[in-house]
């Protein structure tokens, strides 16, 4: 394949003008330029700028002082940071359910009968609309006194549990929540992966003998493998944002039991708590980092795809 | 097809089907439906304890006005489209030109440049709070609708340029290069030929941008203060906090806060489905 970045070369001496004859070369870079300014002034320097701050104790206002590591030595003594560090790995396990349930769902709607586009739409809902407006619904849902869970315990005269004031089920509470327009979103992703599954080899399978169970994890399921990469990815990226559901619901508590390393950051750095700059990035930081395991594996695999693509 | 078609079983299964259809459907949206049924009940219910049987009174018009005309929630709208709309177009516009430059320059640079947007879209707000809420406080910018806007702008234009980039790596590139040939300027190829051909891109990014947006409640919190630049779904919070135990009022309210994303997705599903699934498979 001929370079393309090289300019078209004409025979003699070149005397247009040297935008023309590098054109190929810069063009590219005037593209990109307004988009990368964006970029970097809101996203690429902050990142490094939250890293530095992590090193200095700051109260956002006055002068910053150096404090070298002392901020993530403070963290591995802070029971906060553990109870937040754990409920996000309860959340990441838990939310994963979304995608065999995202899947179940696609499964079960995966038919043509009629009005079934409205069915999907309607399957579909609690992924558009806000997880604000999420959290208040199951806010209300989990009351004790005038929810719904209310209505059902005292139905079979139970006494109702307090779901999001009580530290045993509090996360278990919200991630439930979450779970709802998660689930949602892996069934899209799962429905139009159904839609590409190439027919001739289910029959081809059902030839073979193959059926149900057998059929779905041998021959369809390795078809859906992109869908099921994208579902993992998001749901992984959900689980590690997971902040408005908390803040929403409970603000952490109580005692702190339902924080998340992203709420707990922005308390510790914006809130009555105090402004604690320099702890907060802290923090953000070892979210950062845990993040960037899957950001390295995403582009890792991105990096193999267009390898192929070439 | 997978699962078999309901067609080809026995009668019976697909009654069966055809009856647990809505039933399933119907639990699915429970709380959605619970909070409806909600929005639209006399005060009188909620303090007797009937929020699960049928409204004494169908209150849809009062509640949904005393919403507006008792809180700043028309405000929080105003703010929410003055923050989303120029979003959508400075997002999706960053976007068509950086995604062309990565997808039809051949250039050392390009493949690290693109890994960076990608990388970039996918990092944990927190890690931008303290330098971007500093940035806009030393600008100005802090609690302000601009504020807000230049932001979402640069975040959201890294998952725009993913999509774009990808979208115009597919089209046929002897097209860009015949019109080379034949000497058109490169930025009338991206604005004559390019453009045309990625209107499909731009709607898909243009919805889910919206609802993206539309949606964000963490920035709305981090960069705002005031009632002037809150968006709905802050502004809703702080609805919760002002009409504490009057359910009916804070359901109406979340319920409106949802109807623009809603409409959205209904007005462009397939563009919506299109860009959710990064367009990694096509619907």
């Amino acid at each position: 394949m001929t370079d393309a970045a090289l300019p078209v070369s004409t025979p003699g001496p070149d005397d247009r003008s040297w935008y023309k004859r590098n054109r190929l070369a810069i063009a590219p870079w005037l593209f990109l330029a307004p988009a990368m300014l964006f970029f970097v002034v809101y996203v690429i320097a902050p990142i490094f700028q939250s890293i530095w701050i992590s090193f200095f104790e700051w109260d956002g206002l006055g002068d910053a002082v150096w404090v070298g590591m002392r901020n993530y030595a403070e963290l591995i003594d802070d029971d906060r940071f553990y109870t937040s560090l754990w409920n996000n790995v309860l959340w990441l396990v838990l939310y994963m359910l979304a995608v065999p349930a995202g899947l179940f769902v696609a499964l079960f709607l995966n038919q043509t009968v009629t009005g079934m586009r409205i069915y999907k739409s309607l399957f579909f809902f609690p992924f558009v609309i806000s997880q604000v407006v999420v959290g208040l619904i199951f806010t209300w849902f989990y009351n004790p006194n005038f929810g719904v869970v209310g209505e059902i315990w005292t139905f079979f005269g139970a006494t109702p549990p307090s779901i999001l004031g009580d530290e045993r089920f509090v996360t278990y509470g919200i991630i439930f929540a979450g779970l709802w327009p998660q689930i949602a979103y892996c069934m899209i992703l799962y429905l139009t992966g159904l839609n590409n599954v190439n027919p001739e080899q289910i029959e081809a399978g059902r030839l073979d003998g193959a059926k149900g169970w057998n059929m779905l994890w041998h021959v369809v399921l390795p078809q859906l493998r992109p869908a099921t990469f994208i579902a993992i990815v998001v749901t992984v990226i959900g689980a590690l944002r997971s902040f408005d559901m908390i803040a929403i619901m409970t603000q952490g508590g109580p005692y702190g039991s339902s924080n998340v390393l992203a709420y707990y950051m922005f308390e510790t750095a914006l809130s009555e708590y105090g402004f604690r700059m320099g702890y907060g990035s802290a923090i953000a930081t070892v979210l950062f980092l845990i993040m960037l395991v899957y950001i390295s594996y995403f582009l890792y695999r991105m990096y193999l795809d267009e390898k192929d693509a070439r | 097809m997978f699962p078999a078609p309901i067609e080809k079983t026995s009668p019976a299964f697909q009654w069966a089907y055809k009856v647990f259809l809505p039933i399933s459907l119907f639990i699915w949206l429970l709380p959605l439906l619970a909070i409806l049924a909600t929005s639209i009940r006399p005060a009188e219910d909620i303090n007797s304890g009937n929020v699960f049987g049928i409204p004494s009174e169908f209150n849809l018009i009062e509640n949904y006005t005393a919403v507006f005309t008792q809180s700043e929630a028309l405000q929080y709208f105003q703010n929410s489209i003055f923050i989303t709309v120029p979003t959508v177009i400075i997002a999706v516009s960053l976007a068509c030109l950086a995604g062309y430059a990565l997808a039809v320059y051949r250039f050392k640079a390009a493949l690290p440049l693109f890994f960076i947007f990608v990388a970039g879209n996918f990092v944990p707000f927190q890690i931008l709070m303290v330098p971007v809420r500093d940035l806009s406080v030393r600008t100005g910018l802090y609690d302000t609708v601009t504020g807000l806007v230049l932001f979402h702008a640069a975040f959201q234009a890294g998952f725009c340029t993913l999509f774009m980039r990808n979208f115009i790596k597919a089209l046929p590139y002897e097209l860009i290069e015949s019109a080379r040939i034949e000497g058109v300027g490169e930025f009338r190829i991206f604005w004559h030929l390019v453009l045309p051909l990625v209107r499909p891109a731009i709607a898909a990014l243009a919805v889910l941008i919206f609802t993206f947006v539309w949606n964000d409640f963490f920035w709305a919190t981090v960069l705002t203060q005031g009632e002037s630049s809150k968006p709905i779904t802050a502004g809703v919070r702080a609805l919760n906090g002002q009409f504490v135990n009057r359910w009916h009022l804070v359901s109406a309210a979340s319920l409106m806060a949802a109807i623009p994303p809603v409409l959205m997705f209904f007005l462009a599903q397939k563009h919506f489905i299109a860009g959710l699934t990064l367009g990694a498979t096509k619907g």
